[in-house]
């Protein structure tokens, strides 16, 4: 990452798309930037931050980032903002009247889909977003193009008065290529001019700028029609012409290379001529885009009615060569190519799973324990493993900060079966402070019987470890005001003597107090409070060791989920009653436990004990 | 030894979370840059966790358009771990190199009994026709006396293997601690002849 902020001008650098969309960010002058983490989206602003002379910051929200580029556009500052797809959601509210606003300074919404959903709830398609929003939609397909429409993209944004949506997917932000970079142009912010007309977006103001919004998308139609980021590549097969746009199109150039292909980098307007264009010079045209039919049914709608696309192509994940190759070739009747010769072995599953001492692992414990007495509404973060094994202790998940307000909703519509049953709500630190707030709110206001688990690790974790408002850390580490959650939750409501704060590790508290607390009618809420393992917060402790002669293999410990714990031996023991009991013998693996005692606490024998080898006479 | 032709070297790095396959892709990647080459690095890790499948596509040569390597195309496949290297077995293409670190990593759900690890998936492997070369890459570093080297003995394995000399790989890793800690220069070295050593005498116990 620090080699290209160090980069000088015109070297050639082996980047990931996220690090080169910042190179390119820099280099157009922006003086503010702002994002919420999101896989694959995140390390465009930790990349971002590295840079002198901008402003950068992690924002609770991706809406209130996208509100903070607003206000840095207004002020005349070329600002950015990145987030995940289903951050572009969030931000929606705020987008949907900036495009009729418009800009001052460049303003560009870098929006990374996650086509194949390597860490996602959805795979959605934020090209849309450029028809819905009457914007401009550009799609880099590696990091040198990346880099490129990064800078290009402010320009465009200035010259066409509206933001830029620079759409991403995961094949782009996390795959690195070679990148010559070039050096930065200041750009001065010229600060801010009161014009309510312009901004003040009442009624009155905002259907006065309406039609200038038309007329825009118009002027940039025309603009696609003729962007050099939009070309014909020449091929000499002339008996399929493709259409294609991001890493679709290398996947297209790598199988077909003889073909003649249309690579669309300017995406929305649909330069819908150009296509005509080619259309004219081959025999059958297909559109190959990730993952939704959009360009097709633009296409079909301006009367292009023979092209091909998803009747060809899945509409699911990424269009990958081992995906086109047989698809096209059926196509036009040739024979397919044998499957690959060695076969896949598929040994066993090897799903994610916790950090040896992670400390939502004794939340989940506690909950697989009385699993029968609990309906339980999960959130979006490394707790979201809860759902796995071991635990199999998570009933929801859905969207950022949704838990409580689910868990609300099933409160207040139970069955003759599940009317006993308790409903407990599960989110971490940063979701709560992204989305949770308003959904603690609308239990205590409605008088939700709702138990909230606030697992706080002091970080975002499942993005690799960023700060938030709720860590004492900025974006760069530096200090910045932390938030109380004890006093946000007392504020928003919840009484004083039902907000218990706790640590994780003592798994009898844990178990005793959310049981307690379940047991009482109302909204209350358990904060749990030792860092992530991972953070700069945490501190190793002594690693413990299993005693093979104590161990009664019961499998207790197991049951906490640490990867340190491992079955050594395991043994079907035939009760006298005839009921056979499965054992367990366990093993820790020192070098990798950190002395957390969760499994010490889960062991009746006492089987479990510091591994530092102690003086003991033979 | 090829020269810089059209062909793409497709090497398709594999292991779990955390033994770094992603280092070793980048070392590679940034080996083959070096050469003037074009070079395109795709990483695949389902969520950002420790423990799980961690695959990385590393393409270089004159000009490289698709990141991916798909299944039945890959010149080599590096496993840092040997389940792992079954797993991606079939992306190598016909008479592509299985280069697997023999150390075993047993996940939560085997060791709970859900699953069952196989007993030899070297063994597997050959069964099917596939040429392995398997050496204990855990045992090599352990011996040089730090497991962290097991990087550098995975990497000296490949280096026979590739377009240009083994001494354009070394040079990559030993650079790197050459600037940040001079002091483990000499023991990377070390470890990076060991695992050429490891992989080449390997091949000799499969042609034998």
């Amino acid at each position: 990452m620090s080699a290209a902020v160090q980069a000088k001008p015109h070297s050639r650098l082996l980047l990931s798309g996220n690090d080169a969309i910042a190179r390119g960010v820099w280099e157009a002058g922006a003086k503010v930037a702002a994002a919420y983490p999101g896989t694959p989206s995140t390390e465009i602003l930790e990349s971002v931050s590295l840079y002198p002379d901008l402003y950068a910051e992690w924002s609770v929200n991706e809406k209130v980032a996208l509100e903070v580029a607003i206000g840095g556009s207004m002020s005349g500052a070329r600002s950015f903002c990145a987030m995940k797809h289903v951050g572009l959601n969030v931000a929606s509210d705020a987008f949907m009247t900036v495009t009729v606003a418009g800009v001052v300074g460049g303003l560009v919404i870098a929006v990374a889909d996650d086509v194949g959903m390597s860490s996602s709830q959805n795979e959605q398609d934020s090209r849309f977003w450029g028809r819905f929003a009457h914007v401009p939609v550009l799609e880099p397909a590696d990091s040198q193009e990346a880099y490129e429409m990064a800078k290009y993209a402010f320009e465009l944004s200035e010259a066409y008065n509206t933001p830029v949506i620079l759409r991403l997917t995961t094949r782009v932000c996390h795959v690195k290529a070679v990148v010559q970079v070039g050096e930065r142009n200041p750009h001065d912010i010229t600060g801010f001019k009161s014009d309510a007309r312009r901004w003040v977006m009442t009624p009155a103001n905002a259907k006065g700028r309406l039609p200038e919004q038309i007329a825009r998308e118009g002027k940039l139609q025309a603009l696609a029609e003729a962007s050099p980021l939009n070309f014909i590549d020449q091929g000499t097969d002339k008996r399929i012409g493709f259409v294609t746009s991001g890493p679709a199109f290398m996947h297209v150039r790598e199988s077909f290379p003889d073909a003649p292909v249309l690579k669309l980098g300017f995406t929305y307007p649909v330069p819908v001529a150009l296509v005509e264009k080619l259309a004219a010079e081959v025999e059958h045209l297909v559109i190959v885009e990730e993952t939704e039919p959009l360009m097709e049914q633009e296409l079909k709608a301006a009367g292009l009615y023979k092209i091909h696309g998803k009747d060809l192509l899945p509409r699911l994940g990424e269009l990958t060569p081992n995906i086109l190759i047989p698809a096209i070739k059926t196509f036009l009747g040739e024979p397919v190519p044998p499957p690959t010769t060695y076969p896949k072995f598929d040994p066993f599953p090897r799903p994610p799973t916790m950090c040896a001492a992670c400390p939502h692992m004794g939340v989940y414990y506690s909950l697989a324990r009385m699993r029968k007495k609990v309906q339980i509404s999960g959130d979006i973060g490394c707790y979201t493993l809860g759902a796995g094994h071991p635990w199999n202790a998570l009933d929801t998940t859905i969207s950022m900060g949704a838990s409580m307000g689910i868990a609300l909703g099933m409160d207040k519509a139970r069955s003759e079966e599940t009317k006993d049953k308790s409903v407990v709500a599960v989110i971490g630190d940063s979701t709560f402070l992204h989305m949770g707030m308003q959904g603690m709110l609308d239990i205590v206001y409605n008088r939700g019987n709702v138990t909230t688990l606030i697992l706080d690790n002091r970080t975002t974790g499942m993005t690799g470890g960023q700060n938030h408002a709720g860590t004492g850390k900025g974006l760069k580490g530096d200090d910045a005001p932390r938030v109380d959650f004890v006093k946000l939750v007392e504020a928003l409501g919840v009484p004083p003597e039902r907000i218990k704060k706790i640590d994780p590790y003592q798994l009898p508290v844990v178990f005793k107090t959310i049981s307690q607390e379940i047991a009482i009618p109302g909204p209350s809420v358990i904060i749990t409070d030792r860092p992530c393992v991972l953070s700069e917060f945490y501190t190793k402790i002594k690693p413990y060791r299993v005693i093979d002669e104590d161990c009664t293999g019961c499998g207790n410990c197991i049951n906490v989920g640490c990867p340190a714990i491992t079955v050594k031996r395991a043994e079907s023991k035939v009760r006298p009653d005839g009921k056979v009991n499965e054992l367990k013998f366990t093993t820790i693996d020192t070098a990798m436990c950190t002395g957390c005692h969760m499994c010490v606490e889960s062991c009746g024998p006492k089987a479990i004990v510091l591994a530092q080898p102690v003086a003991v006479a033979e | 030894m090829m020269s810089m032709s059209d062909v793409i070297t497709n090497i398709l790095v594999c292991g779990t979370g955390g033994q770094g396959v992603m280092t070793a892709a980048e070392i590679l990647s940034q080996a083959a840059i070096a050469k003037g080459m074009d070079c395109k690095k795709s990483e695949v890790a389902g969520m950002a966790q420790r423990g799980g499948v961690v695959t990385s596509h590393v393409r270089f040569g004159k000009k490289v358009w698709s990141p991916v390597i798909t299944p039945g195309t890959a010149d080599i496949l590096l496993a840092f771990e040997v389940a792992e290297g079954s797993r991606w077995a079939d992306m190598l293409r016909p008479g592509g190199v299985a280069m697997v670190n023999t150390n075993r990593l047993v996940p939560p759900v085997v060791s709970a009994g859900l699953f069952k690890y196989p007993d030899d998936p070297v063994a597997q492997m050959r069964a099917a026709g596939v040429t392995v070369y398997d050496f204990d890459a855990g045992a090599i570093a352990r011996e040089l006396g730090d497991l962290r080297l097991i990087n550098t003995v995975m990497l000296g394995a490949i280096a026979d293997y590739l377009p240009f000399p083994a001494s354009d790989l070394e040079e990559q890793i030993v650079g790197r601690f050459r600037e940040r800690k001079p002091a483990m220069v000499e023991v990377n070295q070390k470890a990076f002849a060991a695992g050429r050593d490891a992989a080449n005498g390997a091949k000799l116990a499969v042609s034998a």
